[in-house]
């Protein structure tokens, strides 16, 4: 009797347990299934390619050859081009992003709200108008006389996208990423105390002097945050130069390692596509993306925003 | 706060002057669509109709109809954010409500994942569509740029059930409700400014999607609006009054969505929702 009902109660606890589970699987099933196809085999895809030769020709059937690809990428004369024009990419787009942000935030908090607010809004334009027709406009602006404007303005009749292809990146590509920026500073800005402001005041403190004095230290995380993300998006993103220069004009001039990758695996312009190599140089970005990204959870503190769900009934 | 003394305006008002581009931006767009010809920002011919001819043009040198690229940009970006909004609600739904092992392990990851460049997997994506099957078609292109999407959207909605209290949901379990049921008829329904805004988002980032249906597609009969426009930005003689108007016709939903609504686009970017 006792014997059969400490069964029947395991039983009830073991089917209470399975259901306890099968409640949760069903609502993740879908959204596991699609970000483990999409995103986690594709970094497991990625090493294993990089580790091959397929390329067009070995597509069905690639041959393991170790660290050759890497070995090869190493010895690329070009290497050292290509490494240094994503350091001038980066580098001048993130100075651009963070510094046209921290304007734009003091600018629009310095002045009442409803002058600020559609300043703000503009600034949001470059970055959810659809990238081709953004780059669309840049081309427009920068043509020959009498078509350009900027060419107008400046009194030389230039197609200023093969003149000065990297002042036209970083300024297409800033313009975009500005609003990022702009958007957590003014926030930031705005959770200031208004007390600190009236004692930076009643001591005398000059505009400059509230601005480095006040702000600044109180605006620390937010910068932070904003260069740290914006590094990371730079050094993966080639959607922009892909679309304006295409990594010309000439040889490699602005060719960033991302996009050198692309080029390499999908585009066919020499026929067989180096599918190996380009994943090789996708497998440094993903490595490099992978510890960022957890690096960024240790840093701005991944315990706070694990709460313990609300309801624990299944 | 006003910050610099009243003297200063003039620097105030020469800091706006960084707008500028912008505004000159937009109108070459529409100035270029509607003109014969423009120098700069200034007409120098007719009216031009004509630039508006390829809407109803069976093809424009031998590409699609401009109206297949349409159809297919509404299908893209409609089906993207639909399946984006129930997947990634059911699993923000999990991860805030329910209890299971692994919950703060798959919330980590859905984190890492939100901070991580998808854009540095697109190789690795080609290979895998290739291998299902499912390379140079619009079901392909939409599954992988859901999934691209997701941790932004169970990270958003999670958000908003935390937020939510939960005695309805409460009375209704007791009441005999499934979780399922619940789910359905009374939590989503409560988060609808959430669905909305992660709405706003797949649409407009689906809307714009450039590198992936570029990549993952050939057949120009699946071709998007982006593809469609960028293959005349390659052109060695390009007709930019006509081009203008295929890019202002192509950006028309999101420039009404900003006029009409520049305070919401503000709050939903503003809100630290978005990376």
């Amino acid at each position: 009797m006792e014997e059969a009902t400490r069964a029947a109660v395991a039983a009830r606890a073991r089917e209470r347990a399975w259901r306890g589970l099968w409640v949760p699987l069903l609502f993740l099933l879908p959204a596991t299934l699609l970000v483990s196809l999409f995103y986690l085999l594709p970094v497991a895809t990625t090493l294993y390619l990089s580790f091959t030769d397929i390329s067009t020709v070995t597509f069905r059937n690639p041959q393991w050859v170790g660290w050759e690809n890497y070995r090869d990428l190493v010895r690329d004369p070009f290497l050292g081009r290509i490494l240094g024009n994503t350091a001038r990419y980066v580098s001048l787009t993130l100075a651009f992003n963070i510094g046209v942000g921290l304007l734009l935030a003091l600018l629009t908090s310095h002045v009442p709200e409803r002058a600020g607010n559609p300043v703000r809004a503009l600034w949001l334009l470059p970055r959810i108008l659809p990238p081709v027709v953004y780059v669309l406009i840049w081309q427009g602006l920068t043509r020959e006389s009498p078509f350009g404007l900027v060419s107008n303005v400046v009194g030389v009749s230039r197609n200023w996208i093969t003149a000065e292809p990297w002042t036209v990146i970083v300024l297409a590509n800033g313009m975009v990423g500005a609003s990022f920026g702009m958007l957590l500073f003014t926030s930031a800005i705005r959770s200031i105390p208004a007390d600190l402001f009236y004692a930076a005041a009643v001591d005398g403190a000059t505009a400059w002097q509230t601005v480095r004095r006040v702000i600044l230290p109180l605006l620390r995380w937010p910068l932070l945050f904003a260069t740290a993300y914006q590094t990371l998006s730079l050094l993966t993103s080639f959607e922009y130069i892909l679309l304006l220069t295409d990594g010309g004009p000439g040889f490699y001039t602005t060719t960033v390692w991302s996009l050198h990758a692309y080029k390499l695996a999908l585009s066919n312009y020499f026929g067989n596509v180096q599918f190996g190599m380009g994943a090789a140089m996708a497998a440094v970005l993903v490595v490099v993306g992978v510890v960022v990204s957890v690096l960024y959870l240790r840093l701005f503190n991944f315990k706070a925003l694990v709460g313990e769900p609300k309801i624990e009934v299944n | 706060m006003p910050l610099l003394p009243v003297r200063w305006r003039w620097l105030v008002a020469s800091g706006f002057l960084l707008c500028a581009p912008i505004v000159a931006g937009m109108a070459w767009l529409v100035l270029t669509a509607l003109f014969d010809r423009v120098h700069g920002l200034v007409p120098a011919g007719p009216l031009a109709p004509e630039n508006w001819a390829f809407v109803g043009s069976p093809s424009v040198g031998g590409r699609p109809p401009a109206v297949v690229a349409l159809l297919n940009s509404v299908l893209f970006s409609f089906a993207v954010a639909a399946v984006e909004i129930v997947v990634a609600s059911m699993a923000a739904y999990a991860i805030s409500r329910l209890h299971f092992p692994g919950r703060s392990l798959y919330l980590a990851v859905v984190l890492v994942l939100h901070a991580f460049p998808a854009v540095s997997l697109l190789i690795a994506i080609f290979y895998i569509l290739r291998v299902l099957g499912l390379f140079d078609t619009l079901v392909g292109v939409i599954l992988v740029k859901t999934a691209l999407e997701l941790p932004l959207g169970i990270w958003l909605m999670k958000g908003f059930f935390d937020f939510l209290s939960w005695e309805m949901e409460m009375a209704a379990l007791v009441d005999g409700m499934s979780r399922w049921g619940v789910f359905w008829k009374v939590a989503l329904p409560m988060v609808r400014p959430g669905l909305l805004a992660l709405g706003t988002f797949a649409l407009l980032s689906a809307w714009g999607e450039f590198i992936l249906p570029f990549t993952l597609i050939v057949s120009s009969r699946s071709w998007t609006l982006a593809t469609y426009l960028q293959s005349f930005l390659t052109e060695a003689f390009t007709d930019f009054g006509m081009v203008a108007a295929v890019g202002l016709f192509y950006a028309l939903p999101v420039l009404v969505l900003f006029g009409l609504g520049q305070r919401y686009l503000l709050n939903l970017y503003g809100g630290g929702v978005k990376g």
